[in-house]
């Protein structure tokens, strides 16, 4: 990990609740530039509307999300948060990639054009340029060749790799990753967490929602635990994992072991 | 707070609440304000001017029409009053709602039949859907209502025999089809096609697995269809149908040319007459707007009704899902309050 004093991600009392049902009940949290943040927990502990939360997807009810400097969805300035229109959202979830459990490819779109629309839609690159950089992505994810095939001639795996060389291509500064391997087979898990982990290996700063605990001891940096809404437990995953200290922790732990 | 039931371990997460002093490095010139001020800062709305700016075009649009429509004496609105409720109008305007109720019913339950002809595997009774709808499309409303009512010019007698021999019972044909049958024939006809498209494109956005799920069940083709297929193409169908529905009340105004006398054709019979011709347009006018009005709301709680499940209306049932709506539709004021939730 690499130790930049100043964190990418701050959040800062987070608070969100559904029809009067709080999901985040108040969250802390700081990711640095280069960090693997693994967010475990139990189903409706908060941890999907915490990731969404982080590029806007979710608006919060209270507190903030500060991603490089900029306060997501509003801008400070004498005093106040003012907030930002759609396309001042649209500016700052450029630099943040999101991969869906579903992979929500473009089905109407082949693998190329799923790769190169955002690119030269938003950040205005040539569409000549910015196909070159989507072979040259998807031969990093171990798609060399399928530029031309639609989604549904992938597997769910290829599907998912496609999505996370899509998220890449608009060269973010933050992926967020919500259950990325829930949808797959187990057989086509591997690959996915492959490709996660090489990118965790060339310093992507990553927030990823998972319940693969193997791969969170693997990859993470931090392991945060979340139940209720709220931060129960987060450190290395060599002290969270192995010699958890609150006892949902522990309880959460054995259940998926 | 996150860090009250925490453990003694050092959380990633720093104290929340940073001593004060010199707020964190900043990267640029501008001093970059500290936690306790982004939480305590007060929380501004985007402005949106563009929407202020048309809503006032509007308004003022709005006032115009209204100030026109009370002071041109021309519309009458006396004569309007005294009609509104009379006696021959309420008459048609029953004929409208019965034929409109009738042709609807009637054509729904033909136009689901050939949908579902249409999307058998069964070539003969996919072409014939296909011929159907195509001839009934292709004929403009009016000209097939005409034809029907004109049936006994080519056909001066119907009847009911063997093909081409004996024929056990037959009828004048210019008996059976005065104007109200011929009206209600030609734009059940009519409707049955538009619905039948309508229905199967509904049918179509069903996920096919719902079919292979319900057939692995063990249940039956038919009872597939009515209770897996046609409920989850319902969200589909509603909206489509509503237009439909609204159309069809609308144009059943055209019965007016062979003489039936629904609500349009007896505000003319007294115009004929009294020559009031404004006041008694507005008058029908009047009628199919209130009418359309109920439509509209009817289309909005089956709307509701079958998007139970889906997530969209979970999130604020009952009387919390129509403040919600409420304050939805008061588009011009941004919320407003603090991010100020710890402090």
């Amino acid at each position: 990990m690499s130790a930049v004093a100043e964190p990418l991600v701050r959040i800062r009392g987070l608070r969100r609740s559904f029809g009067g049902r709080p999901v985040l009940d108040g969250v802390d949290l700081d990711v640095r530039r280069g960090e693997v943040a693994v967010l475990l927990g139990p189903s409706g502990g908060g941890k999907s509307t915490l990731l969404r939360c982080v590029n806007h997807l979710e608006r919060p009810d209270a507190g903030f999300v500060e991603v490089a400097g900029e306060i997501m969805g509003y801008r400070y300035r004498d005093a106040r948060l003012h907030e930002v229109g759609r396309r001042g959202v649209a500016r700052q979830r450029a630099r943040i990639g999101m991969v869906f459990q579903q992979f929500n490819l473009f089905p109407h779109l082949t693998v190329r054009e799923n790769l190169v629309e955002a690119p030269s839609a938003v950040r205005g690159i040539p569409r000549k340029q910015a196909a070159e950089r989507a072979r040259e992505l998807l031969a990093r994810v171990g798609l060399a060749g399928r530029e031309d095939a639609y989604p549904a001639q992938l597997s769910g795996g290829q599907q998912q790799r496609v999505a996370i060389a899509r998220a890449l291509a608009m060269d973010p500064e933050l992926l967020l990753f919500d259950e990325p391997t829930s949808a797959l087979d187990p057989e086509l898990v591997g690959e996915v967490l492959a490709v996660i982990k090489d990118l965790a290996d060339s310093g992507m700063t990553m927030i990823v929602v998972t319940h693969e605990i193997g791969f969170a001891r693997e990859v993470a940096d931090t392991v945060v635990f979340l139940d209720g809404g709220r931060i129960v437990e987060s450190g290395a995953p060599g002290e969270v994992l192995a010699r958890p200290i609150h006892e949902r922790t522990r309880a959460f732990l054995s259940a998926v072991l | 707070m996150s860090d009250s039931d925490t453990t003694a371990r050092p959380l990633t997460a720093p104290d929340p609440s940073p001593p004060p002093g010199p707020g964190r490095p900043g990267t640029g010139s501008r001093p970059v304000p500290s936690d306790e001020q982004l939480l305590n800062a007060k929380l501004v709305p985007l402005r949106r001017p563009g929407q202020w700016l048309s809503a006032l075009v509007l308004l003022v649009l709005l006032a115009m029409l209204v100030h026109t429509l009370l002071t041109n004496s021309r519309f009458q609105w006396g004569v309007v009053g005294d009609y509104f409720l009379d006696g021959s109008i309420v008459r048609g305007l029953e004929l409208t709602l019965w034929l409109t109720g009738a042709v609807v019913a009637t054509g729904y339950a033909i136009g689901i039949a050939v949908a579902a002809m249409r999307l058998s595997r069964n070539p003969v009774l996919t072409s014939l859907s296909f011929g159907f709808v195509w001839l009934i499309r292709s004929v403009p409303p009016l000209v097939q209502l005409l034809f029907w009512y004109e049936l006994a010019s080519l056909y001066p007698r119907l009847s009911v025999g063997v093909p081409f021999g004996r024929a056990f019972a037959s009828v004048r044909t210019a008996h059976l089809f005065s104007g109200v049958p011929a009206a209600y024939v030609g734009l059940s006809l009519d409707v049955a096609a538009f619905a039948s498209e309508i229905v199967r494109g509904g049918i179509l956005s069903v996920n096919h697995g719902q079919t292979e799920a319900a057939q692995a069940l063990g249940m039956g083709g038919p009872r597939i269809f009515r209770r897996i297929v046609l409920p989850q193409a319902m969200p589909a169908i509603v909206p489509a149908s509503g237009n439909l529905l609204i159309g069809t009340l609308k144009a059943t105004s055209i019965v007016s040319v062979i003489a039936v006398q629904d609500v349009l054709y007896s505000a003319q019979l007294i115009y004929n007459q009294n020559y009031l011709v404004i006041p008694l347009l507005l008058v029908a006018t009047l009628w199919y707007v209130v009418l359309t009005t109920l439509l509209s709301a009817g289309q909005f709680a089956v709307e509701r009704y079958y998007a139970r499940g889906t997530g969209r209306a979970d999130r604020g049932g009952g009387r919390d899902g129509f403040w919600r709506i409420v304050r939805g539709n008061v588009p011009l004021f941004g919320r407003g309050g603090s991010l100020a939730g710890l402090s």
